[in-house]
């Protein structure tokens, strides 16, 4: 995001913080909502639920073959036994790439998002761009991010339209035979796991 | 027709890019961290389900020039004043000025966690078989219908290939209205590029669906 903003973008600014801050007050007025509950909310997403949750259920599927099964076969139970459950995740699908196929995912009706595993959606998912043309323009959208990849390659989209969320797992790069879990893990992006990225490369090249 | 969806972008002409973002980058303004918390505190309470909410924000007549979290408050507000927990009035002056109604389930601070690692299931018990199985060929409705749903227009009226078979889930067409939740089979439905976007498009191309079975007709 720019930090040029125009007078237009400052009022519109202001002007939404007033309403948002109106309607917070009427609310807790009302004794709707908690303002303690408010702040938790808050900290919950800035702090304990991301993308780093996901990239801790990756690094597992590839360093231990038992698990990349069960994720791929069930991946709502595999992902809670790492302790990631719940809203916008209570039914979880994993998919994934390989040399022949790149699997890239997009709710084109809203933003849905696998929030357990990757958090709050970042601003391009939820973009008009994004849900327009990732349905039919993919390759497209993935020159967006920098990405090619070989024309023998195929793409599917998985477009989110009901209550199942969507995990990639990518390729796990090469050079990696001695990495720790850890060390795997940090490897993996968040745009990796929608399929608009790649994972990094150990060396740091990529 | 009567109810009009604004957020059914799939396909649509854009040449906007896509603009990149990195991982840290949550919210762009204090307010949009309001938004978040007022949103899912007041989907705590339970008066109004998740494609409730779908309906009040895709059905805003300005959605397309709004910003994610715009649409959220936009929304909110809206389901306040239909569920009779604020009215107009209120929320025009920012402040409370009848009764509260009584009986709303709050959410409480130390609730946060297990009502956020319990969420809402929409899977429910299958009472009859699935009309489907893998490998089916179906054809999707054609058409558009007068409610909420999530069949997207550009899958419409398409050949596709059943992928997998999802369970039963609550059919977001008649929940979203208070129909209740008339659970029905889900599917995850297959079709080529071409089906959808013509000879032009790549051959090495998918796109699949999440649909539930009143979507989908039976193809030889």
């Amino acid at each position: 995001m720019s930090h040029e903003h125009s007078p237009d973008e400052h009022s519109e600014v202001a002007d939404m913080e007033l309403r948002v801050r109106a309607l917070r007050t009427v609310l807790e007025q009302k004794a709707y909502v908690d303002r303690e509950a408010l702040d938790v909310l808050i900290d919950t997403y800035e702090t304990r639920i991301g993308p780093r949750n996901g990239a801790r259920v990756v690094a597992r599927a590839w360093a231990d073959a038992g698990f990349r099964a069960w994720l791929l076969e069930d991946a709502t139970a595999a992902i809670a036994s790492l302790g990631y459950a719940g809203r916008q995740g209570e039914h979880m699908v994993a998919v994934e790439n390989t040399a022949d196929l790149h699997n890239m995912v997009v709710c084109t009706l809203c933003s849905c998002y696998p929030w357990p595993v990757l958090g709050l959606p970042p601003t391009w998912y939820k973009s008009a761009a994004y849900r327009s043309r990732a349905v039919r323009d993919p390759r497209g959208v993935l020159a967006d991010f920098g990405v090619t990849l070989p024309d023998s390659t195929e793409i599917r989209i998985w477009d989110s339209t009901a209550e199942v969320r969507y995990l990639v797992v990518p390729r796990r790069p090469a050079g990696t035979q001695d990495l720790a879990e850890e060390q795997l893990a940090a490897l993996v992006t968040r745009d990796s796991m929608i399929g608009t990225g790649l994972p990094r490369s150990p060396d740091g090249t990529r | 027709m009567s109810y009009q969806s604004h957020a059914d972008l799939g396909g649509q002409p854009s040449r906007a890019a896509v603009v990149p973002e990195p991982e840290g980058e949550l919210f762009h303004a204090p307010w949009e961290r309001q938004a978040l918390a007022l949103t899912l505190a007041m989907g705590a309470t339970g008066e109004w389900n998740l494609d409730m909410s779908r309906r009040a924000r895709e059905t805003l007549p300005d959605y397309r020039s709004l910003s994610y979290y715009q649409i959220w408050i936009g929304g909110l507000e809206r389901l306040l004043i239909e569920h009779g927990l604020l009215e107009p009035d209120e929320i025009a002056a920012g402040a409370k000025l009848h009764p509260p109604r009584p009986g709303v389930r709050v959410l409480r601070a130390g609730a946060v966690t297990a009502t956020l690692e319990r969420g809402a299931p929409t899977q429910r018990p299958a009472v009859q078989a699935a009309r489907f199985a893998v490998g089916d060929r179906v054809r999707t409705r054609a058409g558009s219908v007068d409610h909420h749903t999530r069949l997207p227009g550009y899958a419409r009226g398409k050949t596709g290939r059943i992928d997998r078979v999802l369970g039963v889930h609550v059919f977001a067409d008649a929940n979203a209205h208070g129909l209740g939740e008339q659970p029905q089979w889900l599917y995850t439905v297959v079709f080529s590029a071409r089906e959808l976007w013509g000879a032009g498009a790549s051959q090495r191309q998918s796109i699949s669906i999440d649909a539930w079975e009143p979507y989908l007709q039976p193809l030889g």
